[in-house]
């Protein structure tokens, strides 16, 4: 691990507006369009460092995934700043102002950034190659032969070469996920996302993904992850954050989150996956 | 059909284009080809543009008018294909560096595409029993010669024989043709 800092988030606020226009029968009984405004991040600091594993743990609702998504500006943030690799993505500033920058910009500061999603997002009209291949062709302009074998290469790391020509309808979700896994990572991503990969998973196919990410892990590459998987949380982690209601309420090394843990909500947590831990501050 | 599939695909990109106009502009187009008869759009691109100046053969008007009329009805099977595609499909391009216009081409539409395949095969078929009325130009085509020829020559019953027999042999292959596609249409469906 080194001191360099991969992604660096300040002071990040997120509100997301939901309108709701009534129909015509209930605005005839005098009933206004209702904007209700759901403040779902509220300043989060955090810092991710090169070959570094963070787990974001948190109750459900508690924002994980918009924090995952801000820093590849899948949502927009309404202030504060996230940097990649000293950049910010999606963005440019403007006498202190964050204004929207060109999508082909962003587009290419998003290959820094690897995501992998709780409901894998393979391309459904593609086999397990073409969906790794795809990217290489389209955005990082390999030719035909050389996105074939890097794309094999990147098969290779997560077990499923004797499955390539499969159409996703023809892989289990543990087989999707590892080949969703394999397209990021084909990218050569300065930072892998994971929100919550093992969530849409049958139990006994959760444990060949949790292998794959340890083995990538291992290997060095940076990883952000949202997991309700407490143990695997506690073997690959190097800093547990713990999010609650938008805000990190505690972040440390497993050691210290799981075994003293000095937040109530962080205790609830641990409490409520059945880990038996010490109330905060018996110790 | 070729202009209907790629004017189809324009409308339906515009009625879910961020822009307000296009998407307007787009609404009013659909809802005007749809809203009124095929046969009207017809004689109004055969006989009232060659009034305001633009003059169009029977052929490319027959072709332009139907080419017009489908594209509205094509337009919405591309939309509901493209809204068909989950949005985690362009949320896994856009996370993989494509932009959002790359995301729509390379991973929506080809995906799109293959949902509207049924739907446009029925709109083709469609179509070429439509291609009858565009005969409805050439028809009166045809009586607008013989009346000029007649008017010249005075040999009522040549010309109008002439005219009949032409019709017919407008019509008859037409028909013809129609008929045999429905019935391989119909070995397919
Ligand atoms: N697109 C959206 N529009 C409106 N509200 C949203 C949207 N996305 C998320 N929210 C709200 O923001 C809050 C945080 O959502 P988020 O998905 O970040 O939580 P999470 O911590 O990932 O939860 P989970 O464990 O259930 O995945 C929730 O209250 C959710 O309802
Ligand atoms: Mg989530």
């Amino acid at each position: 691990m080194s001191d360099e800092v991969i992604v660096s988030v300040r002071d990040v606020h997120k509100t997301f507006t939901v309108t709701k226009t009534p129909g015509l029968a209930q605005r005839m009984r005098g009933k206004r369009r209702e904007v209700n405004r759901i403040e779902v991040l509220k300043g989060v600091d955090l810092d991710v460092h090169k070959g570094e594993t963070v787990v974001i743990l948190g109750s459900s609702g508690s924002g994980k995934s918009t924090l995952l998504r801000c820093m590849n500006k899948l949502e927009t943030i309404d202030s504060g700043r996230i940097l990649v690799n000293g950049h910010l993505v999606g963005y440019e500033e403007r006498g202190g102002k964050l204004v929207d920058e060109k999508a082909t910009v962003t587009a290419r500061k998003r290959t820094d950034l690897g995501m992998v999603f709780q409901q894998f997002n393979l391309f459904l009209n593609k086999t397990a190659l073409g969906n790794v291949m795809a990217p290489l062709q389209d955005v990082k302009k390999l030719s035909r032969a050389a996105a074939e074998a890097h794309a094999l290469e990147s098969l290779g790391k997560v077990g499923l070469l004797d499955r390539k020509d499969n159409y996703p309808s023809k892989l289990s979700g543990g087989q999707k996920q590892r080949v969703a896994i394999a397209r990021a990572l084909a990218m050569d991503p300065s930072v892998m996302l994971f929100d919550e990969p093992t969530s849409a998973l049958d139990p006994e196919l959760v444990e060949e993904v949790l292998a794959v990410i340890k083995a990538i892990a291992a290997q060095g590459t940076t990883m952000v992850i949202v997991t309700h998987e407490m143990q695997f949380a506690r073997d690959i982690a190097d800093v547990i954050v713990v999010m609650d209601q938008g805000i990190i309420v505690e972040a440390g090394t497993p050691d210290e989150v799981f075994f003293r843990p000095k937040h109530p909500k962080t205790y609830a947590l641990l409490r409520r996956s059945g880990l038996a831990v010490e109330p905060p501050g018996s110790v | 059909m070729a202009l209907a599939l790629v004017l189809g695909l324009l409308v339906a990109l515009a009625r879910i284009s961020k822009s307000r106009i296009l998407r307007s502009i787009a609404l009013v187009y659909v809802e005007v080809m749809r809203g009124t008869p095929l046969l009207v759009q017809l004689v109004y691109i055969f006989f009232v543009l060659p009034a305001i100046g633009v003059n169009i053969d029977p052929v490319p008007a027959g072709i332009l008018g139907l080419g017009l009329n489908y594209a509205a009805y094509l337009s919405e099977v591309f939309r509901s294909a493209i809204l068909s595609v989950e949005a985690g499909q362009t949320e896994a391009a856009l996370s993989l560096g494509y932009t959002p216009g790359k995301a729509l081409w390379r991973i929506v539409l080809p995906q799109s595409f293959i949902v509207s395949l049924g739907p446009i095969g029925n709109y083709f078929i469609a179509m070429v029993k439509d291609t009858a009325l565009t005969s409805v130009i050439a028809v009166t085509e045809i009586l607008k010669t013989a009346n000029v020829i007649n008017a010249q020559t005075f040999e009522t019953t040549q010309v109008y024989t002439a005219a009949a027999l032409l019709y017919l042999l407008i019509s008859l292959p037409l028909s013809r043709i129609v008929s045999a596609l429905e019935k391989r249409a119909r070995v397919h469906v």
